[in-house]
């Protein structure tokens, strides 16, 4: 019997790599290429007058500097809008290098190419570039005013509107027996994989072909653009991802100004170029996250359960769109989490401010969602005087009402209806993990010693594997080895372990004998990318199709082979035999010789395959009508809709009385993703997850001052979490499998961090008793709640 | 340019570098030692701690020049003797201590150097050790994690 696989909390087939340096990310590759480095606008909205190159001319190893007079073709366009959408009435992208105009510090207004990266910086340094400054719009409410544009044309700052509504929220609000409003903010951040991006492009002018090294979330995508922005033949053009230091949502938007430029360059110099992003680069301009002003209004009955919600909301897009309005969309459908909200309205406004773009990070727009659920949840408790967890509890949408439509459009522009599900277990789950009904007690105690505590409770639903599809390839050698290839890219997920448990699952085979490529568009052509936690569901179900076709036809050739009915053999450990007949035997390298009939042998072993030793009929060719050569198909799964993944958090922090410090002291998860391929890898999601939301709850701020210069880009000043600030994570795993899909798994990379700031806000108010309703958090502000309290109530 | 001999894990190594070359563009792009990684370029994060005669340093903070003579170990020296994994690298392997592998390096270095001071650390111990570098991925627990295995390991505890 074969080993099982699939479920088992298998070590990654990656780490050996990574762990002694043998790793390949982008600046580890091409040393002898030219480096190019970009002059960036100083100013967050300015004219740009002249740019003077004279003192940059007689730096020693520069080959060539471009403004956007430079550009020609298609590249010299604006860059595409990757999502339209047709609440998107505005839509605005920016150019590869600015034209006549920036529109936020970080834009790159002229790229320099030279031998190494040093001299670029050199080049860089010594071009001047003459600016007229223009009034700027920083923050919604600045956008809302509408006193400065952004955009000349766009007189109200407004990119996007739009209202979905199911029943009539207002009158429900109107006639409920008690109603709250709240206000509800989160301030920006950013997914700052450790990894900046980075693009290395090599033309080869004889073959008329270009091969682009990107650190992307989505090779298959780039490849398009690319070949549509430099006007070559898709075939002409081959875009490869290698190790990749993390993604977290920003590296799915392409192409970049600099992944158009950077192969450009190469092809206009017929040299290799690359580029590869330093830090500060990352922070102005590359993409941010999260900043919205929320709204809520909501009517319930004296149970707490909702009669009607009704949120209006802003979301700061920043300068440009090109991702469209996603984050918005999922705002506005996953705040409703794992409840019926009775009749419900939603309205959005996404601004355009002169900041870096908004595009999805981690989460993508679920945390602001959640956030505004569950302190809404919260508020209602406080209000009815009723356990924060009971409310909840009545509210839940139950098991038996699985599927659940809740009548909204969600991000793919498919219905949103929630497959499956059990909130009710969740909560009893996670109430017992963090041991809720005991925590009155354990308060009590506290308090006796002079400790302020405070308990937590937040939930959430995840639409995950978004479509419209991913699909695989898979192939056994004549080696016995087993090759596999998606198209989605892996930025630390380990999709080569994980694809490799499905593959070696289906096929019966060890899998130490099956290798993983993915991201790779040499080895697979077509694909989406890895967001929207959704490379598991979509390669992992792609990867289990295309691995079954290949068992169905090896189990085809072996009972050709042994004479037997292919519905009584098996393949146990890489071998087809006869059920209960073990003699009865072929291996499946020897069933990949066969699948490829040949005249010419390559081996001993391949010899079976040659025209005068394979047997079988005459009557039929070698190669039948339906049938290809090789040991080896494609499949591709593409779903009706997403699954939709579940989970609950709860922590207990503690306040300090004088300081105002913010200590989480427990924090647990009850994670629901369906049937788990890999344990160890989930659980390691999850870990990360809830770091970056701990690092939203209390830590990370993009801050811009009202000129637009963003006042904290470096490690130094943005604070992300390390190890001292982020709590032991407790986890249990609820298993509902997901029917939409042949493999039962729902997607689990975004899970951890989507209800941080609110199960953080949640313990942190029941701590201090002072209503929070803006997060992050930090002990100044905290302490400063605290102070304007005892001004209003002395 | 000047003449810089390291001795690069055991290995003396003379490179010719210009004085304002960072030791980490020198191990990574003259010597092409690429497991040491650049994160933030200003010794924030730890991604790029190397060992200068055994105690951890952060290469992007130093010119190439101002090590002339130093022994240097990088990520790629801290494998076992027989070339297999070391200790640390095999403990972050069993203990899935990374997720996207480009912050590891600076940990291995680190806890490398760390452990040969403190054989058998706390989990708090633990914790603190790792306190100076950053990694967005893994949340840490695996992290504290390995280096309570890789001190078992040295140590030549049982699994």
């Amino acid at each position: 019997m074969t080993t099982k696989m699939f479920g088992e909390p298998m070590l990654r087939r990656e780490d050996p790599r990574l762990v002694s340096g043998d790793g390949r990310y982008l600046d580890d590759l091409g040393h002898d290429a030219l480096a190019a480095a970009f002059v960036r606008s100083p100013y967050a909205h300015a004219r740009i007058v002249d740019v003077d190159v004279t003192d940059a001319l007689d730096v020693d190893g520069l080959v060539a500097i471009y403004t956007y007079e430079d550009l020609d073709g298609r590249v010299a366009e604006r860059l595409p809008l990757l999502i339209p959408h047709p609440a998107l009435h505005a839509p605005r992208t920016g150019y590869p290098l600015a034209n006549g105009v920036v529109k936020h510090v970080g834009e790159a207004v002229a790229m320099v190419v030279a031998t190494d990266r040093y001299v670029a910086e050199d080049v860089a340094e010594r071009i001047r570039v003459s600016y007229e400054p223009l009034p700027v719009v920083v923050g919604i409410a600045a956008a809302l005013s509408a006193t400065h544009r952004v955009h000349d044309d766009i007189a109200d700052n407004v990119a996007a509107h739009l209202v979905q509504e199911v029943g009539d929220a207002r009158t429900a609000i109107a006639s409920a027996p008690h109603r709250l409003r709240l206000d509800l903010d989160i301030e920006r951040s950013a997914s700052m994989p450790m990894e900046g991006k980075g693009v290395y492009a090599r033309w080869d002018a004889a073959d008329r072909s270009l091969r682009v090294y990107t650190s992307t979330q989505t090779s298959t995508s780039v490849r398009f653009a690319l070949a549509a922005k430099l006007d070559l033949p898709v075939d002409r053009v081959e875009v490869v991802t290698p190790d990749v230091g993390g993604g977290f949502g920003v590296k799915i938007v392409h192409p970049w100004p600099e992944e158009v430029l950077v192969p450009w360059a190469a092809i206009r110099l017929d040299r290799p170029v690359k580029w590869a992003e330093d830090r500060r680069e990352h922070f102005i301009s590359s993409a941010h996250e999260r900043a919205q002003h929320h709204t809520v209004e909501v009517g319930f009955d004296d149970e707490g359960r909702l009669r009607g919600l009704d949120v209006e909301f802003a979301h700061d897009n920043g300068a440009y769109t090109p991702y469209g309005i996603i984050v918005p969309v999922i705002t506005s459908t996953q705040l409703l989490g794992p409840y019926k909200p009775g009749a419900y309205r939603v309205e959005f406004r996404s601004v355009y401010t002169n900041t870096v773009q908004v595009t999805p990070y981690r989460g993508a727009g679920r945390p602001q969602g959640v956030f505004a659920m569950e302190r809404t949840m919260d508020a209602i408790a406080a209000y009815l005087k009723l356990d924060r967890a009971l409310v909840r509890e009545r509210n839940f949408i139950q098991p038996d009402e699985m599927p659940y439509d809740q009548g909204l459009i969600f991000q793919d522009g498919r219905p949103l209806i929630y497959d499956s599900g059990d909130y009710p277990a969740a909560l009893e789950k996670v109430k017992k993990l963090i041991g809720w009904d005991g925590f009155a007690a354990y308060r009590e105690q506290a308090r006796a010693q002079g400790r302020r505590v405070g308990i937590g409770l937040a939930c959430y639903v995840e639409g995950t594997g978004v479509g419209p599809y991913e699909g695989a390839f898979v192939r056994v050698e004549t080696t016995g080895q087993v090759v596999v290839a998606t198209g989605l890219t892996t930025q630390g997920q380990g999709h080569e372990t994980v694809f490799a448990q499905v593959a070696a699952e289906e096929l019966g085979v060890p899998v130490e004998n099956v290798t993983v490529v993915t991201g790779d568009t040499r080895r697979f052509k077509y694909a989406v990318g890895t967001f929207a936690s959704r490379a598991a569901v979509m390669s992992g179900n792609a990867v289990a199709l295309a691995a079954r076709k290949v068992r169905a036809k090896a189990l085809r050739i072996a009972g050709e082979a042994l004479e037997v009915d292919p519905r009584d053999l098996e393949i146990t450990d890489g071998v087809v035999a006869v059920k209960g007949t073990p003699q009865a035997a072929i291996p499946l390298k020897t069933v990949a010789v066969l699948a490829n009939p040949l005249r010419y042998a390559f081996d001993e072993e391949t010899q079976r395959a040659t025209q005068f030793a394979v047997g079988g009929s005459l009557d039929k060719p070698p190669v039948d009508d339906d049938d290809e050569p090789g040991l080896e198909a494609t499949d591709y799964y593409s779903p009706l809709r997403s699954t939709f993944a579940d989970g609950m958090h709860a922590a207990i922090v503690e306040t300090d009385p004088e300081t105002a410090e913010i200590r989480i002291l427990r924090y647990a998860v009850v994670h629901d993703c369906g049937r788990l391929i890999n344990p160890r890898i989930v659980e390691g999601q999850i870990h990360g997850g809830v770091a970056q939301g701990v690092g939203g709850a209390l830590y990370e701020r993009i801050v811009y001052d009202d000129d637009g210069q963003l006042v904290n880009a470096s490690y130094m000043d943005f604070l992300m979490p390390y190890a001292s600030e982020v709590p032991t994570i407790e986890i249990d795993h609820l298993e509902t499998p997901s029917p939409l899909n042949p493999l039962g798994v729902k997607g689990a990379g975004e899970a951890g961090v989507i209800p941080g700031a609110a199960v953080l806000a949640s313990a942190i108010e029941d701590a201090e008793g002072i209503r929070i309703d803006r997060m992050p958090i930090s002990p100044s502000e905290l302490w400063e709640l605290r102070s304007s309290r005892r001004r209003d109530d002395p | 340019m000047h003449e810089v001999t390291l001795t690069v894990n055991g290995i003396p190594r003379t490179v010719s570098v210009p004085a304002r070359r960072l030791l980490s563009d020198c191990l990574r792009h003259d010597l092409g030692l690429t497991g040491t990684h650049v994160g933030c370029e200003h010794g924030v994060c730890g991604a790029c701690t190397v060992l200068i005669d055994g105690e951890p340093m952060r290469s992007c903070l130093l010119f190439a020049v101002s090590v002339d003579g130093a022994e240097v170990t990088t990520v790629e020296g801290c494998r076992a003797p027989d070339g297999r994994l070391g200790p640390v690298q095999r403990a972050f392997h069993e203990c899935h201590g990374l997720q996207c592998g480009y912050c590891t390096p600076g940990f291995v270095t680190t806890i490398t150097a760390y452990l040969r001071e403190h054989p058998d650390p706390s989990e708090e111990q633990a914790r603190e050790a790792i306190g100076g570098n950053l990694c967005r991925c893994t949340g840490y627990q695996n992290i504290v994690a390995s280096v309570l295995r890789a001190a078992a390991i040295q140590r030549g505890d049982s699994p």
